[in-house]
């Protein structure tokens, strides 16, 4: 398997969504190649950074204040 | 005597809340807000990159998807229209500030950036701990801001928010495979810009994936 392939097939690795023949293919893969394997994890780190780290986050106040003019449109019919 | 009803999946709990506020029930309405309002401000927010625009579009999206629950087939989940409706919404908002400019979810995707990997350094353990927690955030946030709008909303439904791969496809209107090719674009720039903050001190830049 050469780095290109192994990179097509990175995002199903990731989600999990490989079959075992495949997945055997890709570790075999990782295991020869530094720089494959330190994509895969640092790829993997990006998402569960950007899952675990809310980077918008909407103040309790303000939820409440747009909570409320939210339902009260709603209940005027909009 | 079991129907075959009894073996079927669970109803997601949404079904029964829609069903209430078009009976009229409205505080089965302000449970769902409740339940996504978060999700609908960040997503609005990834969009606009403006915090105003993404209150405005929060609530809009609300009020539109309140007004349309007669049109909501039920055939795709409560959440999924809802996000639909909420990224229209921002495109909408987008295009009036740029006055009337088309602004797509096609934009910029032509760029090669990213689709071969060049930073091959490892990164340290833990590599948010270097950074307080504003830090972090300001890194972040700058990071996904320079993506391309339309690899942005697909990293965003899909790995921040979970969508799966059809439902961003359905919420986008995207083919399944165009979805896919942008996730890994996606994926791919930001690990590399993510890699000049995570990387380790003394690790050596590399030169590419040369096979």
């Amino acid at each position: 398997m050469t780095c290109k392939e192994f990179l097509a097939q990175l995002d199903d690795l990731i989600d999990g969504s490989v079959s075992s023949q495949m997945r055997i293919e890709l570790e075999a893969h990782i295991g020869k190649c530094g720089h494959c394997e330190v994509i895969l994890n640092t790829t993997r780190k990006t998402i569960e950074i950007y899952r675990s780290h809310e980077i918008y986050e909407l103040p309790s106040t303000l939820q409440e204040r747009l909570h409320a003019a939210i339902m009260a449109r709603c209940k005027k019919g909009c | 005597m079991p129907t075959i009803q009894s073996i079927e999946l669970e109803p997601h709990p949404d079904v029964a809340l829609v069903a209430r506020v078009r009976g009229g029930d409205v505080s089965a309405y302000d449970t769902l807000v409740r339940k996504y309002e978060r999700q609908l401000f960040r997503i609005a927010q990834h969009i606009t990159q403006n915090r105003e625009d993404a209150e405005d579009v929060m609530q809009d999206a609300f009020l539109k998807a309140y007004e349309k629950l007669e049109q909501f087939q039920g055939n795709s989940k409560f959440y999924t229209w809802l996000v639909r409706i909420a990224v229209n919404e921002s495109l909408m908002r987008l295009r009036k500030r740029r006055t009337g400019k088309m602004v797509s979810i096609d934009e910029d995707i032509e760029t090669e950036e990213g689709s071969v990997p060049r930073d091959l350094a490892d990164w340290a353990p833990d590599p948010e701990q270097n950074y307080n927690q504003a830090e972090l955030a300001e890194i972040l946030r700058k990071t996904i801001q320079g993506l391309p709008q339309g690899f942005r909303i697909v990293f965003v439904l899909r790995d921040v928010e979970g969508l799966s791969t059809e439902e961003t496809a359905e919420t986008l209107s995207l083919s399944i495979p165009a979805v896919k090719s942008r996730l890994l674009r996606a994926r791919l720039q930001l690990r590399e810009r993510l890699s000049r903050y995570f990387r380790r001190n003394q690790a050596v830049k590399g030169t590419g994936v040369a096979k």
